[in-house]
C-alpha cells in the first residue's frame, strides 16, 4: 500500500491548522514502513472514541472501530482477548481518556495491555467547540468558563507511570519526525504504550508559540529507570511554565495481560456433552 | 400431605451454611424420584442476620413453595420463633438441642455429637440434615450416598456426625419415594451456564452483583476444564464495551448483571444496536429501584429492558420461567444475537437464579444456525452491505486484503461515517429488516407456552418466576396459563393462539404495575385483574391461591 492508499476517500473536516493531521501522517508513514518491512496492514485495528481525534476512523483505510466517547481501551481489550495477532492502536482524546474513560486508560495501565495508546491532547474539548479538559491549564477561558476554569489540570504522565504504563512518551504536532520514531517505537513495545501528544487545536487552544518557546529533547538513556522518569514526569505539571520535555520518558519490561489469557484450542462438541453429562451427572 | 409432596424449612443465621443445607436437602428428596424446587431467603449480609431456605418436593415438576411446611430444621431458636407457625399440623420441629431452648419435636444434641466426633462447629448442619434423614424415613444408604457426594471435604466425619444424628432420632412421617427416575438439581445460574457452553461461549465477562454473581463463579470454576475464559473488569461499562470489542473480532462474548449494572451498559446496547454487533446479556432482575433489596427479587425491569439505549434498535428479549427453560433459552439466545447480529438480553430474576430446580433432561440441540459469514472471494468486503433480511454477512478482522469497519456513528456500507439522509433512513431500515425475520422466526419457536388446563376460559398471564406457581395453581384450579418466554420481538400470533377463547385474564406478576400487561395491552389484550406482589419475595402457593379466590369465583 501506498501513503495515499492508506488515507481514505471520506471527504477531511478537521480544521486548516489542526495538529490531528500531523498525527494522521506521521501514523501513516510508520504504517507504510511497517508494511514494507512485511508487516501485514490488515493485522492493524484502530479504535478511536468521539471528539475531533476520533475522526481519524474515517480518514484512514485500516479496520477500525469507531466507539463511545471515552471507551476505546475495553473495545480494545476484548479484540486483544480474541485475537492476540491483531495490533491494536487506540486514538483517543484527552476529554476522551482523562476525563470520560479515565478509569479505562488506568486499567489499561495497570493491566499492561498490549495495545498503543496515542492522546490527542489538545487540552480543550475540540468537537463541543471548547469546553476546559482534565489537561487545561488553571484560568482556561472556555466557553464553559467565560471567568476561566478555577480547576488544576493533571498530569498524565505522572499519572501512567504510578498506574503501570510500560511505555510512556509525549509528543508534540510540530515535531513530526520525533512524533513518527515515537510511535513506531510504541508499536514495536510490548506491553501498554502510551504517547500524550501535545496537539495544536488551532481553533479553540492554539498554544503553538508556548510549546515552540519550551520544549526540549529528553536525555532516553536513562528511560528504564522509574525514579529518572518521575523526576521528568513533574518537571512540567501542565501548568506551570516550566521546560517541556520530549520523548520517552519510561520503557520498561513487563508481563501482559494478553498471558494470562492466551487463546485456548476449543472443546469439541463431543467434549462439551460429555462436560454437560457429568454436570448433570454431578447434580443427580 | 393432599397429593405427595413436601417441605422443608431450614434456617440459622447467615454464616451457617443454609443454602448448602438447603441443597443437600433437596438432593436427598430428589434421590427418592421427587421434584423439588428451593427458595433460599438471606438478607445482603456475609455474618449474622436470619438465612432460611423453603425446599419442596412433589411427584410432579415445580417452581414454587408452600407458606405451610411439613419439617423445620433449626439450627437457632429465631428460626423456631420466626416460622413455628406454619408448621403442617402433623409436622415437626427438629432442632439443634445445644442452642434451642424453647420448641417441640425432635432435638439433636448437636453439641455434643460434634465433641463425640471431635468435628468443627460447620458441621452442625450434617448432624441436622442426618436428624431430618430419619425422621422423614429416608432410607440411610442412598441418603449417605447423597452427603457423600454433596460433602466432598471431611466425607467420613460428616458422614459419622449425620449418622450419630440419625440414630438420636426418630422417624415421625414417612416420605415415600415416587418410583420416577431421578433428576438432576440445578440452579438457575447453573443452567443458564450450562446453555451458554453449548451454544459455544468463548469468554464470559461480568463485574459482580447478586443475582448473577455465581454464573461467574461457576464459569470460573470450570474455566480451564471447559477451554473458556472468564473475566472481572473494571466496571460494567467496560464490561459491555470488552464483550463489543470481542464480537468485532469474531469470538462468542456473554455478559451478566443486574440492574444496576445494566443501566451503566445501557449507551454500549446501542452501540451495540448501530454497529450490528451480537452480544448476550444475562440480566437478572432483583428488587429495585436502585439498590433496592440487593439479595431479593423483582420482575420490574422488563420495560427498562425494553427500551434501554437510545434511538430505536432491535433487540431480543428473552424471560425463562425456570432453570429448564434458563438452560434452552440461555443457548439460543446466544445463537440468535449471532445469528441477527443484535443485543439479546436473558431477562432472569433472582428466583430463578438463585432458586433449584429439578431439570428434565434434554438433548442440548442447538436451535439456530450460525452467523452468516461473507465469501472471501467477494471484493471489496462491505461490513453493512445490503443483504437478505438485513443481515450483512461478517467477516472478522484481519481479512486478507480488506478493511473491516463498525461504527457507532450512522454509517454507510463500509462502515464509514455519512449524515447523508437518505443513507440514514436506509440502514435504519435494514437494521429493522432484521427484526421483522427475527420476529417471523421466533413464532415458530414455543416463545408463548401455555399450560394449567388449555382450553380454560380464563387464564392467568405471566412471565419469569411467576411461571412456577401459576402452572400449579393453574392445573389445580382449572385456568389456562399463558406465559410468553420471548418478550420482544412480540409472538403477536401466537399469543393470540394461545389467547384463543380466552374470555378473562388475570396477570400475576411480582412487580408494582403489571409489566407484562402493560405490554400486551399494547397488542389491544387487557387483563381483567392484575396479581401483583413486590415485597421481594415469591408468591407462596396459598398467597397467589387466596388471591385468586378473590378475583375468581
Ligand atoms: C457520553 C457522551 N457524552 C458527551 C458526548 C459529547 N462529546 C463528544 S466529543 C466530546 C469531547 C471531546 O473532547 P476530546 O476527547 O478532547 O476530543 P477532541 O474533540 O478535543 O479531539 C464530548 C463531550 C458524547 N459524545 N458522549
Ligand atoms: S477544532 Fe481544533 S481539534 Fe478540532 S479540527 Fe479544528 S483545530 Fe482540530
Ligand atoms: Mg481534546
Amino acid at each position: 500500500m501506498t501513503g495515499d492508499e492508506l488515507i481514505s476517500a471520506a471527504k477531511n473536516t478537521w480544521c486548516p491548522g489542526c495538529g490531528n493531521f500531523a498525527i494522521q501522517h506521521a501514523l501513516k508513514d510508520v504504517l507504510i514502513s511497517m508494511e514494507n518491512e512485511g508487516f501485514p496492514l490488515e493485522n492493524i485495528v484502530i479504535v478511536t472514541g468521539i471528539g475531533q481525534h476520533g475522526k481519524i476512523f474515517d480518514f484512514m483505510n485500516l479496520n477500525g472501530f469507531y466507539s463511545l466517547h471515552g471507551r476505546t481501551i475495553p473495545v480494545a481489550t476484548g479484540i486483544r482477548l480474541a485475537n492476540p495477532d491483531l495490533k491494536v492502536i487506540c486514538l483517543t482524546g484527552d476529554g476522551d481518556s482523562y476525563a470520560e474513560g479515565l478509569d479505562h486508560l488506568i486499567f489499561g495501565a495497570k493491566r499492561n495491555l498490549d495495545v498503543t495508546v496515542l492522546v490527542h491532547d489538545n487540552r480543550v474539548y475540540g468537537l463541543t467547540t471548547g469546553q476546559y479538559t482534565p489537561t487545561s491549564p488553571y484560568g482556561y477561558r472556555g466557553r464553559s468558563t467565560p471567568g476561566g476554569v478555577k480547576e488544576y489540570p493533571f498530569n498524565p504522565l505522572e499519572l501512567m507511570l504510578s498506574s503501570g504504563a510500560s511505555f510512556i512518551a509525549r509528543g508534540y504536532t510540530h515535531k513530526r519526525d520525533q512524533l513518527k520514531r515515537l510511535i513506531r517505537e510504541a508499536l514495536v513495545h510490548k506491553g501498554f504504550s502510551f504517547i500524550d501528544i501535545l496537539q495544536i487545536c488551532a481553533t479553540y487552544n492554539d498554544m503553538s508559540r508556548y510549546y515552540d518557546a519550551r520544549i526540549f529533547d529528553w536525555d532516553e538513556t536513562e528511560a528504564g529507570d522509574y525514579n529518572t522518569a518521575y523526576g521528568k514526569a513533574r518537571e512540567w505539571d501542565y501548568n506551570n511554565d516550566a521546560r517541556i520535555g520530549l520523548g520517552v520518558m519510561y520503557r520498561h519490561t513487563a508481563p501482559l495481560f494478553e498471558d494470562n489469557y492466551p487463546v485456548p484450542e476449543r472443546l469439541s462438541s463431543a467434549q462439551k456433552l460429555a462436560w454437560v453429562r457429568k454436570i448433570m451427572d454431578e447434580r443427580a | 400431605m393432599a397429593e405427595r409432596e413436601v417441605s422443608v424449612l431450614i434456617g440459622g443465621k447467615a454464616g451457617d451454611g443454609i443454602s448448602s443445607a438447603g441443597q443437600i436437602i433437596a438432593h436427598l428428596l430428589a434421590q427418592t424420584g421427587y421434584r423439588v424446587h428451593m427458595y433460599f431467603d438471606y438478607p445482603s449480609l456475609i455474618k449474622g442476620g436470619h438465612n432460611f431456605a423453603i425446599i419442596r418436593a412433589a411427584e410432579e415438576g415445580i417452581g414454587a413453595v408452600r407458606e405451610q411446611v411439613d419439617f423445620i430444621l433449626a439450627l437457632n431458636q429465631e428460626t423456631v420463633n420466626l416460622h413455628r407457625h406454619r408448621l403442617r399440623e402433623r409436622g415437626v420441629v427438629i432442632y439443634d438441642a445445644s442452642t434451642v431452648k424453647l420448641a417441640e419435636g425432635i432435638g439433636i444434641p448437636v453439641k455434643n455429637i460434634l465433641a463425640a466426633e471431635e468435628a468443627p462447629p460447620v458441621m452442625g448442619n450434617s448432624a441436622i440434615i442426618g436428624g431430618f434423614v430419619r425422621a422423614a424415613g429416608l432410607n440411610w444408604d442412598a441418603s449417605s450416598g447423597v452427603l457423600k457426594k454433596s460433602m466432598p471435604k471431611g466425607t467420613e466425619k460428616n458422614l459419622r456426625v449425620a449418622r450419630r444424628a440419625y440414630e438420636a432420632s426418630e422417624e415421625r412421617q414417612q416420605v415415600p419415594g415416587t418410583g420416577k427416575p431421578v433428576l438432576p438439581v440445578l440452579t438457575g445460574n447453573e443452567a443458564i451456564s450450562v446453555g451458554l457452553v453449548e451454544a459455544d461461549l468463548e469468554i464470559y465477562l461480568s463485574y459482580p452483583m447478586s443475582p448473577t454473581s455465581n454464573i461467574l463463579h461457576f464459569l470460573a470454576g470450570y474455566a480451564d476444564e471447559l477451554r473458556i475464559r472468564v473475566i472481572q473488569p473494571e466496571s460494567e461499562i467496560a464490561v459491555i464495551l470488552t464483550a463489543l470489542g470481542c464480537s468485532y473480532a469474531g469470538s462468542r462474548a456473554v455478559i451478566g448483571t443486574s440492574g444496576g449494572g445494566f443501566c451503566l451498559m445501557t449507551e454500549a446496547l446501542s452501540l451495540a444496536g448501530i454497529a450490528e454487533l451480537p452480544i448476550l446479556v444475562i440480566l437478572g432482575q432483583r428488587t429495585g429501584p436502585s439498590t433496592g433489596l440487593a439479595t431479593y427479587s423483582a420482575q420490574s425491569d422488563l420495560h427498562f429492558a425494553l427500551h434501554a439505549g437510545q434511538g430505536e434498535f432491535p433487540r431480543l428479549i428473552i424471560a425463562p420461567g425456570d432453570a429448564g427453560e434458563a438452560r434452552y433459552w440461555s443457548r439460543t439466545g446466544l445463537d440468535l444475537a449471532w445469528k441477527y447480529q443484535i443485543p439479546a438480553i436473558i431477562l432472569s430474576d433472582r428466583l430463578i437464579c438463585e432458586g433449584l430446580y429439578s431439570v428434565e433432561p434434554e438433548t442440548g440441540i442447538r436451535y439456530a444456525a450460525g452467523p452468516v459469514m461473507a465469501d472471501p472471494a467477494i471484493h471489496p468486503y462491505l461490513r453493512y452491505a445490503p443483504a437478505d433480511y438485513g443481515i450483512s454477512p461478517l467477516r472478522f478482522p484481519p481479512a486478507k486484503g480488506e478493511i473491516v469497519r463498525v461504527n457507532s456513528h450512522v454509517h454507510d456500507t463500509d462502515g464509514i461515517t455519512t449524515e447523508d439522509p437518505l443513507v440514514t433512513k436506509e440502514m435504519a431500515d435494514k437494521r429493522m429488516k432484521k427484526m421483522d425475520r427475527l420476529a417471523l422466526e421466533i413464532e415458530g419457536i414455543n416463545s408463548i407456552n401455555t399450560g394449567g388446563v388449555t382450553d380454560a376460559v380464563i387464564a392467568l398471564l405471566c412471565w419469569g418466576s411467576s411461571k412456577g406457581v401459576c402452572e400449579e395453581l393453574g392445573k389445580k384450579k382449572g385456568l389456562r396459563v399463558i406465559q410468553p418466554v420471548v418478550l420482544w420481538p412480540f409472538a403477536e400470533k401466537a399469543f393470540a393462539h394461545a389467547m384463543d377463547g380466552v374470555e378473562q385474564f388475570y396477570a400475576v406478576e411480582t412487580n408494582e404495575s403489571g409489566q407484562l400487561a402493560t405490554l400486551v395491552s399494547r397488542f389491544g389484550y387487557r387483563p381483567s385483574g392484575k396479581i401483583l406482589k413486590y415485597d421481594g419475595r415469591p408468591f407462596m402457593v396459598e398467597e397467589l391461591e387466596a388471591e385468586l379466590k378473590k378475583v375468581i369465583s
